[in-house]
């Protein structure tokens, strides 16, 4: 095992149990801190996948801002009595969702990938090109041919709405 | 034993499905979204999986490119999931979502 496996198997069962713990805590706040770590795992995964720009922008975006929206929305809407409790449907929901993760798992193991071999040597050689995950997707992104400019600027387009609306919705009339 | 795409993707339906079942079993929207979350991470993982070992690394890194547009697309729903919950909370001094049933009738 390489220091990259077993950082995937820190990363995964850490997640795993957070995310579990977001799911079954009933105090909200303390799953909200849970979240945070889940999320901060996934940032972990994906540098297991040497997906370096990735993490860190799932540090920034999710533990830096959708985190403190969500602690923010967790204060604001405080409902102490109740806290997070399950819904009448929740041993039914239990068993959907256990045949759905045994499902995926069985069409995972059974299905044999075409995956091609990434050996050390090629990412050794990638890294000593000096072309760092960051800049290969800028030039996927910004690509002028079969680049995601035009995704680029909806995406733009709609966090702008998103932000303009968020704030239509909870102002004061 | 050498960690593998079948290892991220089990990882991925794994928190999928916890995801999901916290959605649909859950009374507090926050909560709810809360686990919406978890499920949009654990498909970026599987994005992200698929582009390491499914596509070489010399071609386009489409598969990270997918996952920052799903990152962007979470910060949008987040906002704006979020400021209609406060809203909710403003009008009904409750976000449970069993209470939520004015468009019922």
């Amino acid at each position: 095992m390489t220091g990259a496996d077993y950082a995937f198997w820190v990363f995964a069962i850490l997640g795993g149990l957070a995310a579990l713990g977001v799911v079954m805590m009933r105090n909200l706040f303390r799953a909200a801190l849970l979240l945070v770590l889940c999320f901060f795992t996934v940032a972990g995964i994906y540098g297991s996948l040497s997906a370096d720009f990735l993490a860190v922008a799932q540090v920034l975006v999710y533990m830096g801002a959708i985190s403190v929206l969500i602690i923010f929305a967790v204060m604001l809407t405080r409902d102490m009595r109740r806290g997070n409790p399950f819904n009448r449907a929740w041993p039914s929901v239990l068993v959907v969702c256990g045949f759905l993760m045994a499902g995926i798992i069985y069409v995972v193991v059974e299905t044999t990938w075409p995956t091609v071999d990434v050996s050390p040597a090629v990412t050794g050689a990638a890294i000593k090109d000096g072309t760092s995950s960051t800049a290969a997707i800028a030039e996927t992104v910004f690509d002028k041919d079969s680049g995601f400019l035009l995704p680029f600027e909806i995406a733009g387009m709609l966090i702008l709405a998103a932000v303009i609306g968020a704030v239509a919705l909870v102002r004061d009339k | 034993m050498e960690v593998g795409i079948t290892h991220y993707l089990i990882l991925s339906g794994i928190l999928f499905s916890i995801g999901l079942f916290g959605a649909l079993s859950k009374r507090n929207a926050v909560g709810i979204l809360m686990c919406i979350e978890i499920m949009l991470n654990a498909a970026n993982i599987a994005v992200v999986a698929f582009s390491k070992y499914l596509a070489p690394d010399t071609v386009l890194l489409t598969g990270h490119v997918f996952a920052l547009f799903v990152i962007v697309v979470a910060a949008a729903e987040a906002a704006v999931g979020l400021a209609i919950v406060i809203a909710l909370y403003k009008n009904r001094r409750s976000v449970d979502v069993d209470e939520v049933n004015s468009m019922k009738e």
